[in-house]
């Protein structure tokens, strides 16, 4: 392949992260070559093994673009964001954790020592009778050994450091990352600083093809399981909650195409302060009930309305995390 | 010093505000913790307005519509009631006591029920103390 532009050097790290986030980047298959014949990846620990401390050698703006995913959690994930910003051109968050907090950001509904009490005394398959914990600095023989600092609260990237752009998704569908790579290598112009890209301005309801009539009402709310999905008809009007009306759309509506709602990866619309609220008021005014206490009986049945409405965005919302 | 609980008031603009005017062009004394918002509708309440009044300092909120089969817009309060509930769970999750949002009804007429229900309501919100919510939204740990 001819090529006479300078490459890019691209960057891609995982903070806290599932992984999910670096394989939908190998997901682009064969078309690696046409990524490596674009571009030098010159950090990426899923794949190569470059260490921190070559990037803290590289001069700063040396990474044309990083992708970044993953929340903020811990003091390493902070040092990472803060250093991977001084040293890119262009920072994308990729993926929700980045983009919202994600997943991991879930665990802003309890705090730092309801986490450690849970995992290092209570779980199940923990077997810890000194009550040994994690320390941030140990001593030994040697010297001393630190471990990052584990934070309180769960941040998204665009929480810590300024983010050029934000490319939604749990992971983010491939198709788009390519896009939006080859609009970069291509040199067109990107969109304002801020923006969310390889994404739609509509929501998910839009491009989905499920059988919508107006006369929406719920009298029960149901978990996937509890329903013969018939494939054709809209998950609300089965009684099940689908996070589509309030998502915005651009993963081809991959999740509905597999028989399963809408969970709400992609975030909220634009100009969304908050990202469950709306769909909490779209979902309750279809309630089919107009007696209070009907109306409690139908509402106990969604047992977690932080967690299923704000799944990948508690970080992200107006009440960031439960009452300390 | 005395602690003044802030209350926010989110009033429909057919029933609720008309009774809340009502308290006033009678003279009746109600506490004056409230400060109140003036909507077309109890069902233009979002939740993230209550979410948003939480987030930046009130330790109450209140919301007044019509009674059932009275809305102006024949199905905006019912809208709110099924709101109210969720809601309520909600900010119950995020830990903040569900005493500190009510739904009343409350019509153009009720002056005197809407003075009662400020001052009763001011009464619980005084008891139990400031909303912690702000403090923590505040603080990055």
């Amino acid at each position: 392949m001819e090529n006479s532009k300078p490459k890019l050097n691209l960057a891609v790290y995982w903070a806290a992260a599932c992984g999910g986030c670096c394989v939908s980047v190998l997901d682009v298959h064969e078309k690696l070559f046409d990524v490596v014949a674009a571009a030098n990846l010159v950090f990426w620990p899923i794949a190569l093994d470059v260490k921190y401390s070559d990037v803290e050698a590289m001069p700063d703006g040396f990474i044309d673009v990083t992708l970044f995913n993953g929340a903020v959690r811990n003091t390493e994930n902070e040092h990472m964001a803060r250093l991977l910003r001084k040293k890119s051109k262009v920072l994308v968050a990729y993926g929700s954790c980045a983009h919202l907090g994600g997943i991991p950001g879930l665990a802003n509904l309890s705090t730092r020592e309801e986490i450690f009490k849970r995992v290092y005394d209570e779980c199940e398959s923990t077997v810890n009778p000194d009550q040994l914990r994690p320390l941030t600095v140990s001593s030994v023989g040697e010297g001393s050994l630190t471990l990052p600092e584990f934070y309180n609260d769960v941040r998204s990237l665009g929480q810590v450091t300024a983010v050029d752009y934000y490319l939604p998704g749990c992971p983010p569908q491939t198709e788009r990352l390519l896009e939006v790579f080859m609009a970069i290598v291509s040199g067109a112009s990107l969109p304002p600083a801020g923006s969310v890209i390889g994404a739609s301005g509509k929501a998910q309801c839009d491009e989905c093809t499920r059988l919508k009539s107006e006369n929406k009402q719920i009298s029960r709310f149901l978990r996937p399981y509890e329903i013969y999905d018939d494939g054709i008809t809209c998950f609300l009007e089965q009684g099940v909650i689908c996070l589509g009306p309030a998502t915005r759309a651009g993963c081809g509506v991959r999740c509905v195409k597999g028989n399963a709602p809408c969970r709400g990866c992609y975030g909220p619309l634009e100009d969304v302060k908050d990202p469950g609220s709306r769909m909490m008021s779209a979902i309750s005014s279809v309630i089919d009930a107009r007696e209070a206490e009907e109306i409690e009986k139908i509402v106990e049945n969604l047992v977690d309305p932080a967690g299923t409405f704000y799944r990948f965005s508690i970080p992200s919302a107006m009440i960031r995390r439960k009452v300390l | 010093m005395d602690y003044k609980p802030k209350i926010i008031a989110f009033l429909c603009n057919w029933c609720s505000y008309t009774g809340a005017d009502l308290a006033g062009t009678s003279r009746m004394k109600y506490k004056p913790n409230v400060r109140a918002i003036r909507l077309m509708c109890s069902g233009r309440v979002e939740p993230a307005f209550v979410i948003d009044a939480f987030r930046k300092g009130a330790d109450g909120v209140l919301i007044c519509g019509c009674h059932p089969g009275d809305c102006h817009y024949h199905e905006g309060n019912y809208k709110c009631l099924r709101r109210y509930h969720l809601l309520k769970k909600y900010i119950h999750q995020m830990g903040i006591e569900t005493a500190r949002l009510k739904l009343e009804w409350i019509s153009a007429s009720e002056g005197k029920q809407y003075s009662e229900l400020v001052n009763s309501f001011t009464e619980t919100i005084t008891e139990l103390g400031p909303c912690k919510i702000k403090e923590t939204m505040d603080v990055l740990t």
